[in-house]
């Protein structure tokens, strides 16, 4: 969309450049950076994923691994100019349902934007409006893309907050967000995202800032929620719990890229990725018995100015050394497929993989 | 360092003789109480109108007792609210109890003035959640953490600054960064800071408010294991406070449970996990996203609880948790349940625990909110927690048949005849309608980790 040139091949398996998709959202190289004043921020550094409508999606990684910059930049609330009236520089392709979202009409993707897609954000109380009542703000939500009264407005806003387990919904739809508990803010910012019954749903991190009673309470509904609605929902969060709640797939991000993908259930069990197997060694675990010790993963995340060469994992990466002449720190290893529809970025030979997986970090965890 | 043995604390202007040595011997013997809290409570008052009248008051601590033993790390869990960031702060003595007593070493540190309170300081250190506001942005790293040596007049062997650059190594970072600012360090690197400043006088016990929880989960674990390996070489005591339940179980050997100012149980780390006593323990637990998705549909073992928790500025009368208990009888609304020890190592304050006899087997008629809640929890998990129950009362009825003598502790505080004859009547009660089809009904039992402990011994 701007002047960043597109890199011959996309990263993963979508690299065919001709149009028509056939998934429901398909996000082709993406590429979002901030020119700042230390230097171009990569923070996201070409990703390419699939979505299909009822299926779940869910991004982990760390702070800084451009998982929000990737959500922000699917609905289209980069390009506004924002970061010190410098614009994002915004590369690739956005699919959604037949339409391609970054060449698109800004206007176009406005009508889209809440009403075919729409975001849930983690921090209610400051993505709430504090001096609008829970009423006003949902009812806004749909007036602006259904042409009704308040009257009916209103009562879809009762509606949907019973939907989302609110008590007395009638009575709660004229209170002020500061009257609400933090586990009903979260929930009236569900109803409000789901107002329009969107197709499209992202959780920007829908729980952390919640109780693990009501995080419980809130994973329930919005898994019960998209069964009803049928929607797609990308999920974005650092918890792997959260992730294996909900996700069908998984995208594991480092850096601003990819470095693994594929079905929940077989990043789990199977993770290809040395970044995969140190965050699952780091995250003490309750359903298994007590470990001596965690296995974390040594040094920090990388900065996204000076992303390291070769492999942006490879200064924490035990392994580094293993494949010849030094390729981990020149090249960097693209998404090559190690499973059915599972992909992973890493120099290391699949076998090898297989072998220290299965020999060295499964044990352990 | 053994002169430092004598109850009394050690004179300030008496420096720390061992300045240098990277290994300390702590005077308190491992397993002796270091720390003694009896019927702690903190009430911050709510002030209105003109005169600034007292018209009510949070009860964010609300009388807890604890000890914790020297060497031993104990673990606070609790939802946000509960009480445990205000717990953690009266122990430090950074805010004055509105009533109990705070022992440590035996001497007794409840009312102490700040000057009095200063060699205390040097036992007694704290690391705060945010690395990014608990230090001070316009001082060095140097200042920073030498600033406690300055602070209690002592000069340690060889100087402040060569001792602050071991503290650095220490926690693993370069000492070379001796002159840089917290700006140039990452959020994990400023909590090793801040540990750092935490261990710079050697304490005996280090209180940690939530020490892991803003950092990404690759940095958690290089926190947790460095607490860990700081533990074993120093003889460090720990109170850490945490809302993670799986850090908790990972760095902790006994554990408390809060809830709205209150602890509802306190137990060694393998009981609470294996088998939770109080429901709350048990629905906080169960809570918690497991990271497997083979899992994923296994919603059945969640038990949901409803809406908020209460406020704690007029907390709920009885067991504060009966308003979302999925036990609650009429004596959980009028009688306050006392944390009493039903088993050796773990200590409930509750009517009717979880896997283990009913304390108040005579009240089987549940509260209207108490059913509500009930159909939130799926029938799997209250089968299985009545068989459970069912279990253990027998097994308690048989103990106390073979021995009289009450050698049990829990026979002690139920009356043995009306254990033996109610309790079974009490596993037919209407919490446990599916009770009779007893093993068909209890299907994940293969990988759940609240399998019946009964089975265990």
């Amino acid at each position: 969309m701007t002047d960043l040139s597109k890199s011959g091949a996309a990263v993963g398996e979508p690299t065919a450049a001709s149009p028509a998709p056939s998934a429901f959202l398909e996000v082709r190289d993406l590429k979002v950076h901030f020119p700042t004043d230390d230097g171009l921020v990569k923070s996201v550094d070409g990703l390419s994923f699939q979505l299909e409508k009822g299926k779940t999606l869910g991004i982990v990684g760390e702070s800084g691994s451009g998982k929000s910059v990737t959500s922000l930049g699917i609905m289209g609330l980069h390009t506004a100019g924002q970061y010190g009236k410098r614009k994002a520089q915004i590369s690739g392709e956005i699919w959604l349902d037949g339409t391609e979202l970054l060449s698109a009409d800004p206007d176009h993707v406005r009508k889209l934007r809440g009403r075919q897609m729409a975001m849930i954000f983690q921090d209610p109380l400051s993505a709430l409006h504090p001096y609008y009542t829970i009423g006003q703000q949902i009812v806004e939500a749909y007036r602006i893309h259904h042409d009704v009264d308040k009257k009916t407005a209103k009562r879809r806003a009762v509606e949907m907050l019973d939907r989302v387990g609110i008590p007395q919904p009638d009575k709660r739809v004229d209170n002020y967000p500061h009257e609400f508990s933090g586990g009903m803010r979260q929930r009236a910012m569900i109803a409000m995202s789901l107002v329009n019954n969107p197709e499209l749903l992202i959780a920007d991190e829908p729980t952390t800032a919640l109780d693990v009673t009501v995080q419980a309470q809130i994973l329930d509904l919005i898994r019960d929620l998209q069964k009803e609605f049928g929607s797609a929902v990308i999920v974005i969060t650092h918890d792997l719990g959260v992730v294996a709640e909900l996700a069908d797939d998984l995208l594991v991000m480092y850096g601003g890229r990819c470095v693994e993908r594929g079905p929940a259930e077989k990043v789990f069990y199977e993770p290809r990725h040395p970044y995969t197997w140190g965050l699952l060694g780091s995250m003490p675990r309750l359903d298994r018995d007590q470990q001596e010790r965690l296995i974390p993963v040594k040094g920090s995340p990388p900065s996204l100015i000076n992303i390291p060469s070769g492999c942006a994992f490879n200064p924490r990466c035990p392994y580094a050394d293993l494949p010849k002449d030094n390729v981990t720190r020149t090249v960097r290893p693209e998404l090559a497929e190690v499973g059915s529809r599972h992909w992973a970025a890493c120099h290391l030979g699949k076998e090898q993989r297989e072998r220290i997986w299965t020999e060295e970090i499964a044990p352990k965890l | 360092m053994s002169d430092d043995k004598a109850v009394t604390i050690p004179a300030q202007t008496t420096g720390e003789p061992s300045g240098g040595a990277a290994t300390l011997t702590k005077d308190a013997a491992p397993g002796e109480v270091l720390l003694k809290v009896t019927g702690l409570k903190k009430h911050f008052p709510i002030k209105k109108g003109l005169l600034q009248r007292q018209v009510g008051a949070v009860h964010a601590v609300d009388g807890i007792d604890f000890e914790v033993r020297s060497g031993e790390t104990l673990g606070v869990v609790g939802e946000s609210g509960c009480g445990k960031s205000t717990m953690g702060r009266l122990i430090t003595r950074l805010l004055e109890p509105t009533d109990g007593t705070v022992e440590f070493e035996g001497r007794d540190i409840t009312h102490l003035g700040v000057g009095a309170m200063r060699p205390l300081r040097r036992d007694v250190q704290m690391i705060f959640q945010d690395p990014y506001s608990s230090l001070n942005p316009r001082h060095t790293i140097g200042t920073i953490i030498g600033a406690p040596f300055k602070l209690q007049g002592v000069t340690p062997e060889g100087g402040i600054k060569k001792e602050v650059q071991r503290l650095l190594s220490v926690v693993g970072l370069n000492p070379e960064h001796y002159n840089r600012y917290p700006h140039e360090f990452s959020g994990g690197q400023r909590q090793r800071i801040g540990i750092a400043r935490a261990l710079a006088l050697n304490p005996k016990l280090v209180v940690a408010d939530e020490p892991v929880s803003a950092l990404d989960v690759s940095i958690q674990a290089q926190v947790v294991n460095l607490l860990d390996d700081l533990q074993q070489e120093l003889g460090l005591t720990y109170v850490i406070i945490a809302h993670d339940l799986s850090v908790v179980r990972h760095v902790s050997d006994r554990i408390a449970v809060m809830y709205l100012g209150k602890i509802v149980e306190l137990a060694d780390r393998e009981l609470l996990y294996k088998s939770p006593m109080h429901p709350y323990t048990k629905a906080l637990m169960s809570a918690v996203p497991i990271p497997d998705p083979r899992r994923k549909n296994a919603k059945s073992e969640r038990i949901l609880l409803k809406g908020d928790v209460p406020s704690p500025i007029s907390p709920p009368s009885g067991c504060r948790f009966h308003t979302r208990c999925w036990k609650a009888t009429e004596i959980c609304k009028t009688t306050e349940p006392k944390l009493v020890e039903l088993r050796p190592g773990q200590q409930v304050a509750c009517h009717h625990p979880e896997n283990f006899a009913d304390q108040a087997p005579q009240d089987t008629v549940l509260l209207t909110a108490a059913k509500e809640a009930a159909e939130l929890v799926a029938d799997e998990v209250l089968a299985e927690s009545a068989q459970t129950s069912a279990a253990v009362a027998a097994e308690v009825a048989e103990a106390a048949e073979a021995e009289t003598e009450a050698e049990t502790p829990e026979a002690a505080e139920t009356p043995e005849a009306e254990t033996e004859a109610e309790i079974l009547e009490a596993a037919e009660t209407p919490e446990a309608p599916e009770a009779e089809s007893p093993e068909a009904d209890a299907p994940e039992a293969g990988d759940s980790e609240e399998e019946p402990p009964a089975k265990e011994k």
